[in-house]
């Protein structure tokens, strides 16, 4: 579905990204890991087109991608859930769920389908997107690229500052979405959480992979959990 | 009391005007981190072109109409053409070329209409004035009141109540985010920027009866725009026409209670209210 070739990625002129190759296949879950500065938010900036396009190439759904504005990306499908979620503050809660809003290749997603998985968000649909807390935000955030009925969904560290119940919450949900069809890349600082959810992963290091498999070849890769994880 | 009244009146004839003018400057501002030095020079267009179609067509009403339609294609091009290829620069970069433009539409509009101050009359329905709370008040500007009221509940509705209002405010917000969820924000700022001018342009033939068509009316009415949007919030909506209220209601009675220190008063209001609040009445804290 999504494939990576040799991609490299400079912001001004520091090259962050020196040859990052990675795939995700059709329903399935694959985590980006590695340190702070390893290049995971990079690479997703790269795959969204927001990034000055570099060497490599970039597939989506076998058309290359590489330096289309990241809005058309997002319109083939690609659901997006930056870091630190970019919520609309002076958007409703109702509003920020479809001001971009598709159908996609079925519309499986409704904003009435949303509501049932995310009652919170129901009881707060009038509320401004600023006046949430922050798990409720990272639900919305979810909740608005869903409603993008999109084929893949790449999100930026959702557990990131949450409380373990909520990262629960979040990580049944994902399965879920997994369940309906729709493939996952997900970046992650939190191991177990990878662990618990991806059928695969990456660990990034100084912008280059260095270690791809399964979650049982990661866990008993002594090197890889204590030099690029910290475990 | 009548004099009051009718210094109250002709306030909130001047506030309406700003607030055509700068509700555009505060969206685009908003959208596009860019402070628009030329937007006074859509006003100024507007007005001129006004000028030419009342004295082709004899009416007033089709230059409302009809001027505001070149000024947006005008400023449709200039966001295209030139501003687009600007916004991953520096945006001193921007603001310098929306002050270059500002010249050389000055210079266009010498070069077609001359330096003279025309006056557009207007229209014959609004000449008029009214017998209204003891005193006399000129039709057209009581219009003016109405049509400024009108126009700012409508883009209040459409910004707040409508799906394109929320791409605006989702841009206003987080253009990245906007951008990566889908939203084709580069049409939006084509949009916005040529609405705006549009808006200007209209505000340019409304005016026109009243402050005068010339070379140089940009400058005036930009200034104390620029005023407004920093006082009601960069960015804001209701910020653009509170502050355009008060600017507009303070300047006219300085000039008529204390003509020497009017032009002091609005920029004490000024200074007051951002240290009180350094992002304006309605302004939030840059993200």
């Amino acid at each position: 579905m999504l494939r990576l070739e040799n991609v490299h990625a400079y912001y001004g002129l520091s090259h962050i990204l020196h040859g990052v190759s990675l795939e995700v296949g059709d329903r399935e879950i694959v985590s980006l890991l590695g340190r702070n500065g390893a290049g995971k938010t990079t690479t997703l900036l790269a795959i969204m087109g927001f990034l000055e396009p570099g060497p490599g190439t970039i597939t989506y759904r076998d058309r290359r991608i590489g330096g289309l504005a990241p809005y058309r990306i997002s319109r083939m499908g690609v659901g997006f859930v930056p870091q630190e979620r970019g919520i609309f503050g002076n958007l409703t809660v109702e509003e920020n769920l479809t001001v971009a809003a598709r159908r996609g290749s079925n519309g499986a997603w409704t904003l009435k389908r949303i509501y049932e998985l995310f009652p919170r968000l129901r009881e707060r649909a009038a509320f401004r997107g600023s006046k949430l807390s922050g798990g409720e935000q990272q639900m919305l955030s979810i909740a608005r690229a869903l409603l993008l009925n999109p084929d893949l969904i790449i999100l930026d560290e959702p557990s990131e500052g949450l409380a373990p119940l909520i990262v629960q919450e979040i990580l049944d949900i994902l399965l879920n979405v997994r369940a309906e069809g729709v493939a996952v890349l997900i970046v992650e600082q939190n191991l177990r959480a990878a662990l618990r959810i991806a059928d695969r992963h990456y660990v990034l290091s100084k912008g280059k992979v260095c270690f791809s498999g399964t979650s049982e070849q990661l866990n008993a890769d002594e090197t890889i959990l204590k030099q690029h994880l910290g475990v | 009391m009548d004099l009051f009244v009718s210094q109250l009146l002709n306030g909130l004839v001047y506030g309406l005007l700003l607030f055509l003018l700068a509700s555009g400057l505060s969206l685009i501002f908003g959208l596009m981190g860019v402070v628009n030095l030329a937007h006074g020079s859509f006003f100024m267009l507007g007005a001129f072109i006004g000028l030419s179609v009342v004295s082709y067509t004899g009416s007033f009403w089709w230059a409302l109409v009809l001027a505001p339609i070149p000024v947006a294609i005008a400023a449709a091009a200039i966001e295209i053409l030139l501003l687009r290829h600007l916004y991953k620069r520096d945006k001193v970069d921007m603001v310098l070329l929306t002050f270059g433009l500002s010249f050389v539409f000055t210079d266009l509009v010498e070069w077609g209409w001359g330096k003279d101050t025309f006056s557009l009359s207007e229209p014959a329905s609004l000449e008029e004035s009214l017998e209204f709370l003891g005193g006399y008040f000129p039709q057209y500007r009581l219009a003016i009141v109405v049509f400024g009221l009108a126009v700012a509940l409508l883009l209040w509705l459409l910004i707040e109540k409508t799906r394109i209002g929320a791409m605006v405010r989702a841009g206003i917000d987080d253009t990245r985010t906007a951008m990566g969820i889908g939203l084709n924000v580069p049409l939006l700022l084509t949009t916005t920027f040529a609405s705006g001018a549009a808006l200007a342009g209209m505000a340019g033939v409304v005016a026109g009866p009243i402050l005068g068509v010339y070379s140089g009316v940009d400058v005036e009415v930009l200034i104390p725009a620029f005023i407004v949007i920093v006082i009601g919030g960069m960015g804001s909506l209701k910020g653009a026409f509170v502050g355009s209220l008060l600017i507009g209601i303070a300047d006219t009675f300085g000039k008529a209670y204390m003509p020497e220190a009017s032009m002091f008063l609005i920029y004490a209001a000024m200074i007051v209210i951002l240290l009180a609040r350094p992002h304006g009445l309605f302004g939030q804290a840059a993200s």
